[in-house]
């Protein structure tokens, strides 16, 4: 029951404490002419193929009053192109036993098919078709533009804990877009067209925008012929706009909010550090708050949050820590957690600051940072059983700047991170960089 | 996401509708157990399922949650080790070790590195016959469970979702919570928990799967530790009780902008000789996917929903035909009215020739990507056991998906869907209902 709770309370932050696994066999990297990266996972004890697209574009990347854009045009790469109709992407995928979908991040949009591997060459066929051929008629866009709303409906304005996480992330964020929801808010979607999509396709589509990501029973070197025949022939384009977005200035105030909604049935707090990110050659930082989360929070019964406020104190139910660690600009950094019945948010929030205190002041406990290193070496293991698992994490990784080498090179450095740098990790939490948040129910 | 992940909680009778080219070896045990196996020692490390029938059907009345809350105990110390030992342990040898409760069944699964497996079934053992129930650890998690389902009973979807089994299971266990209600959770006490250990963890009706780096003879001993010191069983299961909500539209107000709607009718025994069929019938018609029916009727045509689905909901004592979606509160009688109309048009043997050949080259193609990685390749093993499926249906099943006939959907279509029955639980604030 705990470990529900716990998985809950990570999901509403999207914030996973779990490291990245390292490849069992190094994966293959290529680029083609016109600059389109080329990743190869081989993996042969099942005749499936994963194939994947990602573009270097996300939410973040949205025109200001756009917001929402990426992810609607991710909607729209389902419809008709000059080729295809409406609907035959996918009508062709499931004819051929497979499945397909897509997702938009801040940093990323990625299409992928799940398929048998003598399909893949079929797979590349269309997902190059509608890398350029993309035609939105306004009886197909409209109605898409409905459908995201619902989908804000369902998945957003339906739940307190979403809305309490977008208002969040909009406070931590004075400056930078990753203050803004993927899918943009409601207001601006309803005013997204056909054009606006349109426009935002011809600018930053491209091959040389793209990192293709095939995993499964699949030579490398045929990956690439296939990858020539169907991805080679699209001309690179010359002007892609540098992703530099607007920056955080000097963060001076903690930011406090307080949230109430008559659906909330257990209030809690959360809070949210800005926090420095995975770079190319240089992870320790980011390595050394990967495993303060994981000492921090991510054991039911054994983190140092859980320990001291869920058993020793019984002040909560459970109590959190996460790290976003892969991001092209800022990362963020979370500690929280739900008061038992009768104690206070304050009371709770106090106790948990006085938990970090204490543990920057008597350090790691040597036995558990053993017994989290046993648990990421043993994750590499149990990772090799999905190549599907491990393309995602690379393509991730490569869409935010990272290498191969990089993303190889992860679990070593995690596994290097001294107890020096984890206490040094938790010190550089900074609450004048940090919006903290209670959510409470209209009675509490 | 483009797509929404299966809104519906199925029965695992689902997982078992793929077929791979994968060799399941038959293992019995020393004391003669069974237990189905994939063999395949590429990488050093093992997975385990356990499925043990009853569950939460085994809760007494008024006692909704007791299979719940003892479930969620198992991991909180046992034997001579506090919760927080027991965790230690586990986590020095990278192990896993979960139990979960639910309607029919508690499964256990373990997963294990070779180098240390034996040390982890120890551990696996302790939770089973030994977990200690400390009054603090059923104090901790006893509030635990309450504060969430304090937040499950605000959740739009869960209302919906217990609203619908409350009107078609009325006095059946399926009619409350698995994990109970704030209520009943509160009043559970230590005796309840100590029954429900020993109602739920039986060594007679239990099934076994394992996938990765063991061998036949190591699993059969692993399968005959974990039975010997069970006992058999000997708590009443539930009766069959026919889904009977009344038709017609209940209206459940929730403060948000758009409702949730939960809609079916009864569906089709986990056993009938039309299952099957039955299954690809509701894969063209809402089992997923832009080309059902209905999500080109109220998604990709009209733009009035991110997602609907629809799923056969076939337990061991009760079943739905049951679908669920969310819609703006000024469209939910539009869409209620093209839901009722998509039924009628099923019902009248809508589906053609093209839609069987469609949803059969799906789903015979599809096959293959269920058997992913060791985890999933147990539990599809444990639950075809569970579910009474013969050993060799993993080669069968395509040809059983291939064989049926256009003659087939029409007459299974015409008992599926009752177009009259539909009843819709609404929670929102819809607008223009009658």
């Amino acid at each position: 029951m705990s470990q529900s709770l716990r998985l809950f309370a990570v999901a509403i932050w999207g914030v996973a404490s779990s490291l990245l696994p390292a490849a069992a066999e190094a994966p293959q990297v290529f680029t083609l002419d016109n600059g389109m990266e080329v990743v190869v996972v081989e993996d042969h004890r099942a005749p499936v193929v994963v194939h994947m697209v990602w573009y270097r574009v996300g939410g973040a990347d949205d025109p200001a009053g756009q917001g929402g854009i990426a992810h609607y045009l991710e909607h729209l790469m389902f419809k008709a192109t000059d080729t295809m109709a409406e609907g035959e992407f996918s009508d062709t995928v499931e004819a051929n036993g497979g499945t397909d979908n897509a997702f938009t991040t801040s940093d990323y949009t990625a299409y992928y098919q799940r398929i048998a591997s003598d399909r893949l060459g079929l797979m590349m066929r269309m997902e190059a078709d509608r890398m350029v051929n993309l035609r939105l008629d306004r009886s197909d866009w409209l109605p898409e533009r409905d459908v995201i709303l619902r989908e804000r409906g369902q998945r957003t304005d339906s739940s307190p804990d979403r809305q309490f996480g977008e208002q969040m992330r909009a406070a931590l964020f004075l400056n930078h877009p990753y203050g803004r929801p993927v899918i943009g808010w409601r207001h601006e979607i309803e005013t997204l067209t056909g054009q606006i999509a349109t426009d935002f396709y011809r600018v930053h589509y491209a091959p040389n925008n793209a990192i293709l990501v095939v995993a499964g029973d699949v030579q490398a070197d045929e990956v690439l012929a296939l990858a020539e025949q169907y991805y080679g022939p699209i001309p690179a384009v010359e002007d892609i706009p540098a992703r530099v977005r607007p920056a955080e200035p000097p963060q001076l105030a903690e930011r406090r909010l307080r949230m109430t909604d008559s659906r909330v049935g257990q209030p809690y707090f959360n809070r949210l550090y800005l926090a420095p990110i995975r770079r190319s050659g240089d992870q320790r930082e980011a390595a050394a708050l990967e495993v303060l989360a994981t000492l921090l929070g991510a054991s039911s019964q054994t983190s140092v949050l859980e320990r001291e406020l869920t058993y020793n104190q019984g002040l909560t139910l459970t109590a959190w820590a996460g790290y976003q660690s892969t991001a092209l600009d800022y990362g963020y950094f979370t500690l929280g957690a739900m008061p038992a019945t009768g104690v206070s948010l304050q009371e709770a929030e106090d106790a948990m600051d006085a938990v970090l205190a204490d543990f920057i002041e008597t350090g790691v406990d040597l036995e558990q940072l053993d017994r989290v290193r046993m648990q990421i070496r043993a994750e590499a293991i149990f990772q090799e059983d999905s190549a599907r698992t491990r393309a995602e994490a690379l393509g991730a990784a490569l869409a935010v700047g990272l290498t191969p080498q990089d993303q190889e090179d992860w679990v070593d450095v995690v596994l290097s991170i001294t107890p020096e740098e984890i206490v040094a990790a938790a010190r550089s939490l900074d609450r004048r960089q940090s919006v903290t948040g209670w959510l409470t129910g209209e009675d509490q | 996401m483009k797509r929404l992940i299966a809104a519906l909680s199925l029965i695992a009778a689902f997982a078992t509708q793929a077929a791979a080219d994968i060799s399941i070896q038959p293992v019995t045990s020393p004391i003669g157990r069974q237990a189905w196996l994939s063999e395949e020692h590429s990488i050093p490390f093992v997975s385990i399922q356990v499925i043990f029938t009853g569950g939460s059907s085994l809760d007494p009345e008024g006692k909704a949650g007791a299979v719940s809350l003892m479930t969620a105990l198992l991991n909180e110390g046992a034997g001579d080790l506090d919760a927080q030992g027991y965790a230690a342990a586990l986590e020095s040898l990278a192990g896993t070790i979960t139990f979960e409760a639910g309607r029919d069944q508690v499964s256990m699964t373990i997963r294990a590195l070779t180098e240390n497996r034996d040390q982890v079934i120890d551990l696996a053992m302790l939770a089973l016959t030994e977990a200690r129930f400390d009054d603090a650890s059923i104090e901790r998690v006893r509030a635990q469970m309450i504060a969430s389902q304090e937040r499950e009973a605000r959740n739009p979807n869960t209302i919906a979702r217990r609203a619908f089994a409350d009107l078609g299971y009325a006095g059946h266990p399926y009619a409350t919570p698995t994990d109970g209600t704030p209520e009943t959770i509160a009043a559970l006490t230590p005796e309840d928990i100590l029954n429900a250990h020993r109602a739920a963890f039986t060594s007679d009706l239990v099934y076994f799967g394992a996938a990765g780096d063991i061998t036949a003879q190591d699993l059969g001993d692993i399968v005959d530790r974990i039975v010997a010191d069970l006992p058999t069983s000997n708590t009443p299961l539930p009766s069959y009780h026919t889904f009977d909500a009344p038709s017609g539209v209940t209206v459940i107000d929730y403060p948000a902008p758009q409702s949730v709607i939960q809609f079916g009718h009864a569906g089709l025994r986990w056993d009938d000789e039309d299952f099957m069929t039955a299954y690809l019938i509701n894969s063209a018609f809402g089992g997923g996917g832009f080309n059902s029916r209905l999500m080109q009727e109220l998604r990709e045509q009209r733009g009035l929903t991110y997602g609907v689905y629809t799923g056969l909901a076939s337990y061991r004592f009760g079943d739905s035909f049951v679908g669920s979606f969310s819609t703006a509160n000024e469209t939910v009688p539009q869409a209620i009215d093209l839901v009722r109309a998509q039924f009628e048009w099923l019902a009248n043997g809508g589906l053609t020739q093209e839609d069987l050949e469609r949803i059969q080259t799906y789903l015979t193609g599809a096959y293959a990507l269920r058997f992913d990685g060791n985890d999933s390749i147990a539990q599809i093993l444990a639950s075809m056991q569970f579910q009474g499926y013969p050993l060799n249906y993993v080669n069968i099943r395509n040809d059983l998906v291939r064989a049926i006939t256009l003659d087939d959907i029409h007459r299974v279509s015409a008992r599926l869907a009752q177009p009259d029955a539909l009843q819709f639980v609404v929670v929102g604030q819809p607008v223009g209902l009658d």
